[in-house]
């Protein structure tokens, strides 16, 4: 029992971490990244383009 | 399928003239599928009807059997008077949108909401004088207790989110929702879903577990429902003229999808017997308990967190008059929340079989979500920014922007409370009580009468509310029961368990279990004044929303461009 609970903490306090950690940066990369800058501008005035 | 030859109705002359007229197109796969579906499906209501022994599921299959019937008939009956013909997906170039649900889904809403207050306000009430049980099965507080919950939760915020998805979907897409009977078998479907869900609580059948009281035939029919709403959103996006599919619109497709996914694991039970409302889980004991607060917590985290963040994404630039204060910082809040939110359930289980490193998972991403949480509230307060002028006019807004403020707030409750120190001192106290109503009635409540403010005048085409001097009333009135429910709870809840937790100097407790119900009374009584205030000010918009619709200025033609407020004098 004790080793499934070191194995799982160990793993998730690793690899895991690394996980979201680079998830993470690559959420930054892609929401901070200067060619996509007008991609945004102009989707946030999604909601006021009426027809 | 061919038509059949005898239409079953008196006018059928009538519509053997129109179906002439239209050149009648053959039943299309949907309207054939779904016709065979409910004839089906009320055949089997009716025949576990006849044979069961258990009067509630013969009362369950009979609105079954009734829901199905009725909708074979209604779908054969469009059929028969525009003799199959296809709705245009655009007239003249513009999209020719489906609001009939939407409309549909605003009034469920409405009414589903004064619904459920009143009723938590009857709980409130019994909980401060419990004679109000009136001694009967049906009206004691165990039973009434979860159809507060549920027609809150999910009949008023079920029907917001439906309605105001299909709308936004559909407005950001600038694309027509697809289907003719899909928009309203999803509706009607996921509405027969709360009436059968609402009166098993009142006649006893539940499975006990919170959030996720239905038994299991009615979560089967929700499975359906619900499949067919990602069905519908997904072919939304999928016929989407816009290339950019809006933030929005993420965050009310990880909502739909984690709900589908939550509500299937939770409920993953065996009937006793098809003829029976009882049914239990294949798995038990703490591995019962994990799952279902993995499914409580995330049903906060992803119907009334996600869901209503969608609408304040919409509905708050839409109502400013402005866009969202950063895009990016949405992109970030979305893929955030949505991947820290999952792990939280287990600070539910504190202090109980659950190994502790389950707990401390919990309450560690329970923290971490203060980041996305706080990055959400920012973003939609400094939407604001520049207009903040708005606020002493248009007190649509100014709702809109204190729920934001609300959302700010428990969502810095919540984490905190989820610590293992304070959840000791906070858990089974009235403290929990009170941080669930500040996010429920503030947040979801306050963002959701705003969405509906803004929604029936675009829906039915009218300038303006009739009042907005009624809606100043309904913001100040509810707004003033919200503190008397919070403030009255944090203190109720944190001297309940001080006295819990106070031992004399020889080590006994000093208080028995009754004399801190006893020191409760009087916070009882101001939360109810709280909630009587609540359901006051929903009556007051009840009234308004239904004076605009009724006598509301129409909106000109082209003076304004459509679906947009004119702004508030």
């Amino acid at each position: 029992m004790n080793e499934t609970y070191s194995a799982f903490a160990g793993f998730a306090q690793t690899w895991g971490l690394l996980y979201f950690m680079l998830l993470f940066a690559v959420v930054l990369a892609y929401a901070l990244w200067p060619k996509n800058r007008k991609k945004f501008d102009d989707a946030a005035q999604i909601p006021f383009r009426e027809d | 399928m061919v038509v059949p030859s005898l239409a079953p109705c008196n006018d059928f002359k009538d519509w053997g003239a129109k179906m002439a007229q239209n050149k009648a197109k053959m039943v299309s796969l949907e309207e054939g599928g779904f016709a065979i579906f409910l004839v089906l499906l009320a055949f089997a209501c009716i025949i576990v009807a006849g044979k069961t022994f258990d009067q509630v599921m013969a009362f369950h299959a009979g609105i079954g059997a009734l829901f199905a019937a009725v909708s074979v008939f209604l779908i054969f009956k469009k059929y028969f008077d525009d003799g199959g013909e296809v709705i245009p997906a655009e007239i003249d170039g513009k999209p020719n949108y489906n609001m009939g649900p939407v409309k549909f889904g605003t009034i469920a809403a409405m009414f589903w909401g004064i619904a459920g207050f009143t009723v938590g306000l009857v709980i409130a009430l019994q909980l401060a004088w419990p004679a109000l049980n009136f001694d009967l099965p049906w009206t004691n507080f165990g039973r009434l207790r979860p159809l507060h919950t549920s027609a809150v939760i999910f009949a008023f915020g079920g029907n917001v989110l439906l309605a105001t998805s299909m709308y936004v979907v559909q407005r950001t897409c600038r694309a027509r929702m697809p289907g003719k009977i899909l928009p309203w078998f999803v509706i009607l479907g996921y509405n027969v879903f709360i009436v059968i869900a609402g009166t098993g609580y009142l006649l006893g059948a539940t499975q006990g577990k919170e959030y996720a009281e239905p038994e299991w035939y009615a979560d089967l029919w929700l499975t359906i429902v619900w499949v067919m709403y990602l069905l519908l959103f997904l072919g939304t996006l999928w016929k989407r003229k816009e290339p950019h599919i809006y933030v929005a619109n993420w965050f009310y497709l990880a909502f739909i999808v984690t709900i589908a996914l939550l509500h299937v694991t939770n409920n993953l039970t065996i009937p006793v017997s098809i003829y029976s409302t009882k049914s239990y889980i294949v798995w038990a004991g703490v591995q019962d308990a994990m799952v279902q607060w993995w499914y409580g917590h995330n049903a906060v985290g992803f119907f009334l967190t996600a869901g209503f963040l969608a609408i304040m994404y919409y509905f708050i630039p839409k109502q400013a008059d402005r866009p969202v204060y950063s895009y990016r910082l949405s992109i970030v809040h979305f893929w955030a929340l949505i991947f820290i939110y999952i792990w939280a359930g287990p600070h539910h289980l504190h202090y109980t079989a659950l190994p502790q490193w389950a707990s401390t998972l919990g309450a560690t991403f329970s923290i971490i979500l203060w980041m996305p949480s706080w990055g959400g509230m920012i973003n939609g307060l400094m939407t604001l920014s520049g207009a903040w002028d708005k606020l002493r006019t248009d007190p649509v807004l100014r709702m809109m922007v204190v729920s934001v403020a609300f959302y700010g707030m428990s969502t810095f409750e919540g984490p905190l409370m989820s610590l293992r120190s304070v959840n000791s001192l906070s858990h089974y106290t009235d403290w929990t009580i009170g941080h669930v109503h500040s996010g429920a009635l503030g947040w979801v409540g306050y963002i959701s009468f705003g969405a509906i403010y803004c929604l029936v005048p675009w829906l039915w085409n009218k300038r303006n509310l009739y009042s907005l001097k009624l809606v100043n009333w309904h913001f100040w009135l509810s707004t003033l029961g919200i503190v008397l429910y919070i403030t009255a709870m944090w203190v109720s809840g944190i001297m309940q368990g001080l006295m819990w937790r106070a031992y004399d100097s020889l080590g006994f407790l000093e208080y028995s279990f009754v004399e801190t119900v006893e020191a409760m009374h009087p916070f009882y009584i101001i939360r109810a004044l709280g909630g009587a205030l609540f359901v006051v000010g929903a009556l007051i918009m009840a009234y308004n929303l239904w004076m605009t619709v009724r006598h509301g200025e129409a909106e000109e033609a082209d003076a304004t461009p459509a679906g947009s407020l004119a702004p508030a004098e």
